[in-house]
């Protein structure tokens, strides 16, 4: 019997991915371009040189950080929307503590590792005022998120017209960018840092750790599946929430922290590149599950990176991967849904 | 309208919700639809205003036989109720709400006649309410005047009251009911459900009485009042009590102590509660035992009074310093409030475990759970999701959770539900731990185990609490009678 449903759940998982994959066949085909034709793009596009797999890397590192607290607050019950300006705000912080030690001599170590560690400072600032407004101002964390989302975006425009301006004219490239030596050093030939990567899977060990061996990462799971009676059994529901804030954040911070020491050298006005959505994606898919984010991840990342081939080979925009990735999720939900009602009403039907 | 039900039977699951409940109602009558928590009462309402649909059986409306599916279906054939809660909008103004109900013509405008004929309606019950006020800043009394009038508008002819009098002032009840009677003298047919003898006595003309989702006695105005108590909750007592392990010793003393809730206001609340004694709470429920238990742990803020735990005052204290004082809340909803649902035995073990740890130490839990599994005659395993036990087992499992030793227990219903043999298992345990000094207060809305296993019982009606009781010498009439509210 449990085999038997186990084999269903997966049978309802693929056809999910199957319709989301003719969706897309659709929205090609109402483009006027063949699907098939684009689908081989993405694909080699992400996996055809080495080159291009280290890309995907590269765009899955910060994916899989902004997962890896997306995956703590959902356990947590909780809708963080504002992790993009979370991921803004470690990279302001970083970017700030790099420019402010840059010229003072220090060992280029200690400049990355301050920059970690302001990027984490920002992420935690922002993730714990989306918190308190919740609990102290009854502001939903959705809406909470959204606001603090704009202002971050603000912030970093302002920053970057402004107070931190290029010499000579500021520009949406960002500002002027860091000195080689505080780069993280990258593979020679590539765009991928080992550091960023080592920083990502231990981070990945880190979430699954706390929320598989600690105490606490029991008590953030019974917050989120029933706060009700996480209160009866004497964990305080707001003070978890706060703390699953600030986890985020922290991994938030690192994600902001990574695009400018890793990717960008600088800080730049989209400098979270909607990795955080796209985190909020993955989180979902996987069923908040963070060992399964691991590849879902780098799937999604390699789709962002294989898209890019489009416009390149076939005029069409680069944004089908979203197209792709979103309907992806929608579809898998909804085929979850689906199979949820019919075993709801199996289980009716046995009850009779 | 002449109303006759055949032979209804509605099951919920294994509990046999209504067991061939047959009953005529003629037009022109109140009938006053008594019985006690859980008799059956709601569900057979529901069934004639189409909220749910009944397993078998025949509803004939005016002599044709009816389905109804919906509300809206019950409304179209002038069928009306009037819940507990009411069902309006109050972020709407009283027309708005109106115009949203009335579902007649799909119109949205309302002609100066249609506003007429509803002032017309309010003016012949003494009601006042202005149309372009805001629903949300009526009172309780005025709302169940306003879905009254609205019902009345959209032309029902039957009227069904579920709990009417519940949270509203004495003057609005003698309003409500002198319009009742009018309606009833208008040809209209109305049926009152509710569990105060002294309403039913005032306003119907004949009264049914269920009990365990039968249709067990009806009798004609004037009533009896022993009779009905008699009907509503009579039944053998099957068990001898057995001497109490209470103590002399005050465990903890409740002074002067105020508890108000949008619902319900529970004043000047006096006793002491004694170490290893059990205190009953008795009383329909929604009379204030909930609030009561939750302002006892804490987990609702009382108004004003005392609440003194050995030297200290544990008023405006939070209900995690009450449980470190051992004072546990067990709610009645156990898995809506008191087991995580998606979370294994091992891993409700593991919270609960009130040592100060990091890691979760998998050996202590693993013997941890096995070891109350057993003592607690669960069955499920470690691995067993919470939701996937059963009612009893999900009790078992809630009190199995609780710190030992504690120092006051207070179960809101902590047999409801349960079979006779998990009743008695679950007793048993309790019963232990009062020997080791530990104070309960439950509340129940069975009279047998009230009587049975409370020392003392304090009877909750509409907020007002009696004086302790002691259950020793007290006989279940008399107990019924003042759940009523007589006495």
């Amino acid at each position: 019997m449990s085999k038997n449903r186990a084999f269903i759940n997966f049978l309802f998982r693929i056809s999910g991915v199957i319709a989301a994959l003719l969706f897309t066949a659709l929205v090609l085909l109402i483009a006027k371009a063949n699907p098939w034709e684009a689908f081989s793009n993405i694909f080699l596009g992400a996996v055809s040189t080495p080159i291009k797999i280290a890309d995907s890397f590269v765009a899955w590192v910060p994916l899989i950080l902004a997962t890896c607290g997306l995956v703590i607050t959902f356990t947590t019950g909780l809708w963080n929307i504002g992790i993009e300006g979370q991921i803004s705000l470690g990279a302001i912080m970083t970017t700030w503590a790099l420019r402010l030690l840059q010229d003072s001599g220090l060992p280029p170590v200690v400049i990355i590792l301050a920059g970690f560690l302001a990027g984490i400072a920002g992420g935690i600032v922002w993730a714990l005022l989306a918190g308190m407004l919740k609990f102290y101002g009854g502001v939903s964390e959705i809406f909470a998120g959204l606001g603090l989302n704009f202002i971050a975006t603000a912030l970093t425009l302002w920053l970057i017209f402004g107070p931190w301006k290029r010499a000579g004219v500021a520009s949406m490239s960002g500002t002027e960018p860091f000195d080689m030596s505080i780069w993280l050093p990258t593979l020679t030939g590539y765009r991928l840092s080992i550091w960023s990567l080592i920083l990502a899977v231990v981070s990945v060990l880190i979430v699954y750790f706390i929320l598989k061996h600690t105490v606490v990462g029991l008590r953030l799971k019974a917050v989120g599946k029933n706060y009700k009676a996480a209160i009866q059994m004497g964990i305080s529901p707001s003070k978890y929430m706060l703390l699953s804030f600030v986890l985020c954040g922290v991994f938030a911070g690192l994600t902001g922290a990574v695009q400018v020491l890793g990717v960008y050298h600088r800080l730049i006005p989209s400098i979270s590149s909607g990795y955080g959505f796209l985190g909020l994606l993955v989180a979902m898919l996987v069923d908040y599950q963070i060992v399964w984010a691991v590849p879902m991840a780098l799937l999604f990342a390699a789709l962002n990176i294989g898209g890019i081939q489009l416009p390149i080979m076939m005029k069409i925009d680069s944004t089908l991967s979203g197209v792709m990735q979103s309907s992806l999720v929608l579809f898998f939900m909804l085929m979850d849904g689906v199979r949820k009602k019919i075993l709801k009403k199996e289980e009716e039907q046995s009850n009779e | 309208m002449h109303i006759q039900l055949k032979n209804i039977h509605k099951y919920f699951g294994s509990v046999h919700a209504n067991n061939d409940v047959s009953l005529t109602i003629e037009p022109g009558q109140i009938l006053g639809l008594l019985g006690e928590n859980g008799a059956g009462k709601s569900t057979l309402m529901k069934i004639l205003s189409g909220l749910i649909c009944k397993d078998s059986g025949e509803i004939l409306i005016n002599g044709e036989e009816q389905d109804l599916k919906s509300p809206a279906d019950a409304l179209r054939l002038g069928i009306g109720m009037l819940h507990q809660d009411p069902h309006d909008f109050p972020s709407m103004t009283i027309r708005e709400d109106l115009q949203i109900w009335d579902q007649r013509s799909g119109r949205a405008n309302h002609s100066a006649v249609d506003w007429q004929a509803l002032m017309k309606i309010q003016e012949d019950l003494g009601f006042n309410l202005d149309l372009d006020g805001s629903v949300g800043e009526l009172t309780v009394g005025e709302r169940q005047q306003l879905e009254l009038a609205r019902l009345l508008w959209l032309g029902v002819e039957l009227l069904i009251l579920d709990e009417p009098t519940t949270g509203i002032s004495a003057s609005q009840q003698e309003i409500l009911f002198s319009a009742l009677k009018k309606l009833a003298g208008q040809g209209k047919t109305i049926i009152f459900v509710s569990h105060k003898l002294e309403e039913v006595k005032e306003l119907c003309s004949r009264a049914v009485v269920l009990r365990k989702g039968c249709l067990i006695g009806e009798r004609e105005a004037p009533f009896d009042e022993n009779d009905l108590v008699k009907l509503m909750f009579g039944r053998q007592i099957t068990r001898t009590r057995t001497a109490h392990a209470g103590t002399r010793d005050v465990c903890l003393s409740v002074q002067k102590l105020n508890i108000e809730d949008f619902r319900i206001a529970i004043e000047n609340v006096n006793f002491d509660l004694y170490a290893g004694e059990v205190i009953g709470l008795a009383g329909m429920e929604g009379s204030g035992q909930r609030q009561f238990l939750q302002a006892l742990a804490g987990m609702k803020q009382p108004s004003s009074g005392h609440i003194l735990f050995g030297d200290e005052d544990l008023f405006g204290k939070n209900c995690y310093d009450y449980q470190k004082r051992g004072i546990f809340y067990v709610p009645s909803a156990r898995m809506e409030e008191g087991l995580v649902p998606g979370m294994t035995l091992e891993e409700h073990y593991i919270l609960s475990d009130c040592e100060k740890r990091v890691f979760i130490d998998s050996k202590k839990s693993h013997k941890v759970t096995e070891d109350r599994i057993q003592r607690f005659n669960i069955k499920g395993r470690a691995v067993t999701f919470s939701e996937e036990l059963s009612g009893g087992n999900q009790q078992r499992l809630l009190l199995s959770l609780l710190q030992d030793p504690a120092k006051v227990l207070l179960l809101e219903n902590p047999t409801r539900g349960l079979d006779i043999e998990s009743t008695n298992w679950i007793w048993s345990i309790l019963r232990e731990r009062c020997q080791a000094a530990t104070s309960i207060i439950f509340s129940s809305a069975d009279l047998d185990e009230l009587t049975f296993y409370a020392d003392r019982i304090l009877v909750f009606f509409s907020g007002r609490i009696s004086e302790p009781l002691d259950s020793a010498g007290l006989d279940e009439e008399r107990l019924g009678r003042m759940i009523g509210g007589k006495d």
